[in-house]
């Protein structure tokens, strides 16, 4: 029986289990319910790992999601900046014609003020060479441009025409080495020549170590070297010292300091004065200008009150010229070029007021250049402050005592 | 066999050798498979066109050679797969404990290392099964059966080609005994 069943084992058990399974359908079948428990059983051996399953599943999709996501951010964070730098160039383009065309509007009105006679030209290139600091501008001969011609910018003085061609002119820049200009400083009137360095800076050379020469002052034109007109603004003073013969002045440019592209070549120069310098001192006191001849005219007539009204030697001279020219109908100012002058030598009935310290030199009949104001050529640095008063001036020529009250 | 065939028979027996899997392998590629069959359709309708679960049973009761074993493979395997269907329990537990024997049976007589034979196996087991399972559900339950017999050879084409790469990769978890 044994050997039987060892014989037939395999069998044996196919049969059992097929039995088995064949009874558990069966029940299934007549009883129409389920066997729960080894569903159960399955479906708690099962669902775990289909729940990992599906966690790793779930992960692994948002994974790959997130990377194509990633990836289309990436490459539309590409595309942006793409469209990013193409929008900064164009934007930077439009600001180059924005300012472009600012800057022509400028130099037009600038042209416009300007008394000389100028014309534009615009900067087409740039001198061989490292140490040469030339450029090429699109105005030459055909134009009337001549060599020699300055070439300025509303800030400023750039270079002049060193050789002018039929379509272009070449021109030496300010800061050259072999560049010079006739300056002058607008606070003490010093007079220097401006000269290049090859740098971006200028110097001002042949100034005496006496010479006063403040930082920040600013230096015009002087007119003197026959290219520039007199009074265009050539730069500010960045640094002074003393020199061994000279004084060491070294200005910074101001015309090249917006960049140069379009400049103006002057053709026909015409000088103007030399701004009025600003205050030094803002907070300074000044007196009010002396009184008008209607005001004096109404005070009583002593020498206290003449020497309050006239409180100047120039006021008293004046005054005296004034009656000279009434008592022989001469009107200042008028009559053509070369026609008689008054008698300065006249002796007046009306004596000047005793004790006046020029009362006996306009009786000895003074020379009319022999009295002229000493600092006419040299007008003092003290302007009046923007809080007093302003001096009254006459029709005529600025008077140096309008200008030289001094402090208390 | 008569007694001239006898040696040689147990000559070429012993010198098979018999195939030994680790317990969680035993445990692992069968649940594997039904994971596979439960899951897998959801997001990938053709993979209910793979009998995995067959598969697994076929392989293991081959190159195990237990006829036993295979028995047991498949009734567990079956039993499980019909725990996660909506029908009676047994359908899947008969029908692959009869390809479970088989293939153990089969396994003791031939080798299944070529490729052929296990597209062979794969296909065969397949047309076997499901000619079982329409049995079981025609005669046992009494429900109707549309046979589909060009689908089914499809489809018994189609697992029988998936089994030869499949034994391979469960070839590489055995340890020879």
């Amino acid at each position: 029986m044994d050997s039987l069943l060892g014989r037939y084992r395999n069998i044996t058990v196919l049969l059992l289990v097929l039995f088995a399974q064949l009874i558990l359908l069966a029940y299934q079948v007549r009883t129409d319910q389920d066997v729960r428990l080894i569903r159960i059983w399955a479906v708690s051996a099962v669902t775990p790992v289909a729940r990992v399953l599906e966690g790793a599943r779930t992960a692994t999709v948002h994974f790959f999601e997130d990377y194509l996501l990633f990836a289309k951010a990436s490459e539309e964070n590409r595309h942006l900046r793409a469209e990013l730098g193409r929008l900064k160039m164009e934007n930077q383009s439009l600001r180059s014609e924005l300012g472009t065309a600012e800057r022509a509007k400028l130099l037009s009105a600038y042209r416009e003020r300007q008394p000389s006679r100028t014309v534009a030209a615009r900067i087409i290139g740039t001198g061989a060479g490292s140490s040469s600091k030339v450029v090429f501008v699109d105005r030459g001969s055909a134009d009337g441009v001549r060599r020699g011609m300055a070439v300025i910018t509303p800030d400023g003085i750039v270079g002049k025409v060193t050789e002018s061609f039929p379509t272009a002119s070449q021109v030496l820049l300010i800061t050259d080495p072999t560049f010079a200009a006739g300056v002058v400083s607008e606070n003490h009137r010093v007079m220097g020549t401006l000269k290049g360095t090859g740098k971006p800076d200028c110097i001002v050379d042949y100034l005496q170590i006496e010479e006063r020469v403040d930082v920040g002052e600013w230096f015009y034109t002087s007119g003197d070297d026959r290219v520039f007109p007199r009074g265009i603004p050539v730069g500010k003073v960045v640094s002074t010292g003393q020199g061994k013969v000279f004084k060491d002045v070294v200005v910074m440019p101001s015309g090249p300091r917006n960049g140069l592209e379009e400049v103006l070549i002057v053709l026909e120069g015409v000088h103007k004065p030399i701004p009025e310098t600003s205050s030094a001192s803002e907070g300074m006191y000044m007196l009010p200008a002396p009184l008008s001849e209607q005001q004096a005219a109404s005070l009583p007539e002593d020498a206290t009150t003449r020497e309050l009204v006239f409180g100047t030697e120039a006021d008293r001279l004046r005054e005296h010229y004034r009656k000279v020219g009434e008592a022989q109908g001469h009107v200042y100012g008028e009559g053509a070029a070369g026609s008689r002058p008054p008698d300065f030598n006249l002796k007046l009935s009306e004596p000047p007021a005793a004790g006046s310290p020029a009362s006996g030199a306009v009786a000895a009949g003074p020379d009319v250049n022999a009295v002229a104001p000493p600092k006419a050529a040299k007008p003092p640095a003290v302007q009046p402050a923007k809080t007093s008063p302003a001096p009254q001036r006459s029709d005529s020529a600025e008077s140096p005592a309008q200008r030289t009250t001094p402090a208390p | 066999m008569s007694e001239y065939q006898e040696p040689l028979y147990l000559g070429i027996a012993k010198r098979r050798r018999f195939s030994r899997f680790r317990a969680w392998v035993l445990f692992a590629v069968p649940l594997a498979a039904i994971l596979f069959q439960v899951y897998v359709p959801l997001f990938f309708q053709y993979g209910s066109y793979l009998d995995l679960p067959l598969i697994v049973t076929v392989y293991f009761s081959v190159t195990r050679r237990q006829p036993i074993g295979g028995i047991l493979i498949g009734a567990g395997i079956g039993l499980v797969q019909d725990s996660l269907s909506h029908q009676p329990m047994g359908l899947f537990g008969i029908t692959k404990t009869l390809c479970g024997y088989v293939a153990a049976s089969l396994g003791t007589r031939f080798e299944a290392e070529h490729g052929a034979v296990r597209f062979a196996l794969g296909f065969v087991f397949f047309v076997l099964h499901q000619l079982a399972y329409w049995f079981l559900r025609g005669v046992l339950l009494g429900q109707a059966v549309d046979p589909e017999i060009l689908r089914t050879l499809l489809l018994a084409l189609l697992n029988g080609a998936v089994t030869p790469p499949l034994f391979y990769l469960f070839d590489k978890l055995k340890t020879e005994g």
